[in-house]
């Protein structure tokens, strides 16, 4: 099916999101849309959907013109958008989200049998395995996005649009859904890819279109590009160096983790970090990263292991316990754990710091409050228009900047982050890293778990690998390469 | 000055509407209803609900409900007023109460807590028991004649609901001084700071360093606190304790938080919203009195009033 979106403007009030945006999606290719957070890659899609309605600008569908005013329309024309966060049940069954709404019945009585069995067709089109009868909840996320593609495809679907679709994704399951996608396009299915990922839309798309403030750039054959270009075409200026410059002096070693164990994930841990080093955590989904940092932070009950801290053997049994031996943990699920979204940005900086910002009654000094939001505002180049403004009304990086201020704020020693950019884009990502290598410069010491394997190797100064909740490895200098990671973590040897 | 303004809540003022629509409205159909005398008893009538609210609110705050408030003010009200029986002195017996009054919320709080059970049916579980210790604890019978006598415990006690300071009676007084505490604590202090954010997102806050077991337990012992509280001023007023006492109240109180735009789950709303809520509730009960509506309307038009002003708050 051939998409085209003509002329596409939309405004928000006075803000203008979109403004003449051209697109062209053409039978059975993969469109790569690219575009820093705010370029309008989700109001276009939502327009193309009939989620939003538009300003101006029409839509083609093979040639015919459209203007859907609900998402139904759109799906029952094949255009299925699978958003970032799944639109799923968590306690229904695999079987039970895919008929949602659409259940096979005889006068109101439920055809399990035929359900059962169309679900188990889709899922062997999709060649995955995936019990029917399964409850979502149970799933890992790339199962149920995997779900959420069998639904598209019960729903015939013809323009696949997918946002960030790997963004929580394990590297096995990412294969799984290139694969998926490459078997779609051989079926005649167009897919709309929005990815901050270059390495992937390099891999998979055929072409790539970039917006930037609300304007389309330009479109290209993947071939004819280069990382590079797409990037400067985001962001409309040269980006420099992707990474930091790292310097090698570190100090004693700060922090010990010896043989950690947490059932069932975490099983046997160890590492050190020095002073003012970044030590980075890599891993399959699955290896236990996080949970060893939960179990370390206290948010997790530690069943064995040695928690050492400058020497001496501590014992956190809660959050409240980490926070006085002076670590701050980033964790990866910003919206449910890092931050208090219908607040303003001094009330979840100060959240943080609400000993430090009071007296002995725990009446609390306002202005104090306020200069040091004022402060971590202008430190961290947290966009906003002021320390009032709520953080759900701030995007992607200059929220993850607000979780970083929040926990920079307490002064620790050991700062964990667990995934700091994910969901940020690539302009806000640098800033993200600057602020990790100026921290490690005071002499913060820092734990960095990511799924990002350019991450890791552009940012840490030695590498712990995780294999099913056992450190399997230390690498370090030169051999901190993907293919020495890669082998550890899929290995363990 | 125009910042302050900007920050005035919006589903606050549309309260603060309906409160001086409701006046004005009520007003025009009565002319017994807008003196000087009809408000102060009008005001002296919501503190009841205004304190049990008020306790209600810091609930609901941290994603709670309580719905044992009624049950407790019925069984401290008759501790009180057995002690007083007894010959403790009325201003010790009053201490009591209120003591007891926290610790039987904070048991609650602790169940809900430690035991990981929903509030709703925590405090449902509590509500029951507590009505039941009162009937066993009074026989099922009323506990009278706590303000008969001439000696100083008899007059403190009837003090407190009957009397006046200024011109304002004693319960007005109180409520005001607790709303003014409340609000304090709410906006300017790090307790507060850990109730909002407890209720907004709980993990978050816990994994900001926040107690959120120790914050969640300590707002249902001052909800219990503050139903003791109501329940001593019933008791001078009444000057006796009957063991049905305050059975209902959870549901005014929860409606006064909910026409203030306190949000049920949790997070979201001032208590200066509820106090919005509370008169509003107290001069839909006068008022319609006042001219004289039937009390089987009065619920039904209590309960559209609640709707419209529940509906009008999402709306924005």
């Amino acid at each position: 099916m051939k998409v085209e979106m003509k002329n596409i403007s939309k405004a928000f009030f006075k803000n203008q999101v979109l403004d003449g945006v051209d697109l062209v999606i053409d039978d059975a290719t993969v469109l790569a849309l690219c575009g820093e957070n705010g370029a309008g890659k989700s109001t276009l899609m939502k327009i193309l959907t009939g989620m939003i309605s538009k300003d101006e600008g029409t839509i083609l569908i093979d040639g015919i013109e459209k203007n859907y005013s609900h998402l139904k329309e759109a799906e029952k024309d094949g255009l299925i958008f699978i958003h970032q966060e799944l639109n799923v049940i968590p306690d229904m069954t695999v079987e039970e989200n895919i008929f949602l709404g659409k259940e096979i019945n005889k006068g109101g009585i439920l055809d399990k049998k035929t359900m059962r069995k169309e679900t188990a067709e889709l899922m062997e089109r999709l060649g995955v395995d995936i019990d029917p009868g399964a409850t979502m909840s149970k799933l890992s996320v790339g199962k149920q996005q995997m779900v959420e593609i069998a639904k598209a495809l019960h729903n015939d679907v013809k323009v696949l649009i997918m946002d960030e679709p790997t963004s929580a994704l394990t590297i096995s399951e990412t294969q799984t859904l290139f694969r998926i996608i490459a078997s779609l396009k051989k079926q005649g299915v167009s897919i709309i890819y929005i990815s901050h990922r270059m390495e992937e839309i390099f891999e998979i798309c055929d072409k790539v279109t970039v917006l930037r403030d609300g304007k389309c750039i330009a479109t290209n054959n993947v071939s004819d590009v280069t990382v590079d270009d797409v990037v400067r075409m985001m962001i409309g200026r040269e980006i420099g160096d992707r990474y930091p410059k790292r310097n090698s002096h570190f100090g004693e070693t700060i922090f010990e983790v010896k043989h950690l164990s947490s059932a069932p994930y975490v099983r046997d841990v160890s590492f050190n970090l020095r002073e003012g080093e970044i030590l980075g955590i890599a891993g399959l989904m699955g290896a236990g990263r996080s949970e060893t940092m939960h179990t370390i932070f206290g948010s997790i009950k530690k069943d064995e292991g040695e928690i050492d801290i400058e020497g001496q053997t501590v014992h956190i049994r809660n959050p409240i316990e980490a926070k006085k031996h002076g670590i701050a943990f980033i964790t990866e699920d910003r919206k449910n754990e890092g931050l208090l979204l219908p607040f303003s940005i001094k009330f979840n900086i100060s959240v943080a710091n609400l000993k430090k910002l009071s007296n002995k009654l725990g009446v609390l000094d306002k202005n104090k409050e306020k200069k040091m939001t004022e402060g971590a505002i202008k430190d961290f180049s947290i966009k906003c228009s002021d320390e009032s403004q709520h953080v759900e009304s701030l995007s992607g990086g200059n929220q993850q900047k607000v979780v970083f201020a929040k926990w920079v704020t307490t002064d620790p020693k050991i700062l964990i982050l667990d995934e700091p950019t994910r969901g940020v884009d690539v302009g806000a990502k640098k800033e993200i890293y600057d602020i990790m290598n100026d921290l490690t410069k005071e002499g913060v010491s820092i734990i960095m778990i990511s799924s990002e394997l350019p991450e890791i190797i552009g940012m840490s100064d030695r590498v712990v690998v995780l294999h099913e909740g056992k450190s399997v490895g230390i690498v370090e200098g030169s051999d901190i390469n993907e293919e020495k990671i890669m082998n550890l973590a899929t290995r363990g040897v | 000055m125009k910042d302050r303004f900007k920050k005035i809540n919006i589903s606050e003022f549309g309260s603060l509407i309906a409160l001086i629509a409701l006046i004005v409205g009520i007003s025009l159909l009565s002319k017994n209803f807008a003196t000087v005398g009809n408000f102060l008893s009008l005001l002296r009538q919501s503190s009841i609900n205004g304190l049990i609210a008020f306790g209600m609110t810091l609930v609901i705050l941290t994603g709670g409900i309580d719905l044992s408030v009624g049950s407790i003010l019925a069984f401290t009200t008759a501790i009180a007023a057995k002690l007083i029986l007894m010959g403790v002195t009325s201003p010790l017996a009053i201490l009591i109460s209120l003591l007891l009054g926290a610790i039987f919320g904070f048991i609650t709080g602790f169940i809900i807590t430690k035991g990981r059970i929903q509030p709703f049916i925590a405090t449902l579980i509590s509500m029951t028991v507590f009505r039941g210790l009162t009937l066993i604890f009074s026989n099922g019978k009323p506990i009278s004649g706590v303000t008969r006598g001439e000696d100083f415990s008899a007059a403190f006690l009837t003090a407190i609901g009957k009397g006046t300071i200024l011109g304002v009676p004693t319960p007005v007084w109180i409520l005001i001084i607790v709303f003014i505490v409340l609000y304090f604590l709410l906006s300017n202090t790090t307790y507060g700071r850990k109730i909002y954010s407890t209720g907004s997102n709980e993990k978050a806050a816990s994994l900001a360093g926040i107690n959120t077991v120790r914050t969640k337990m300590s707002v249902y012992a001052i909800s219990g606190f503050m139903s003791a509280l109501a329940g001593i001023i019933l008791l001078s007023r009444l000057g006796s304790a009957q063991p049905t006492l305050g059975s209902g109240y959870e549901l005014d109180a929860i409606a006064a938080g909910a026409l203030g735009g306190i949000s049920l789950s949790g997070g979201r709303g001032k208590i200066t919203g509820t106090l919005i809520g509370v008169l509003i509730i107290a001069v839909l009960n006068n008022g319609l009195n006042i001219i004289g509506v039937s009390s089987y309307y009065q619920d039904v038009i209590k309960g559209i009033v609640i709707l419209i002003a529940v509906l009008s708050d999402k709306e924005r």
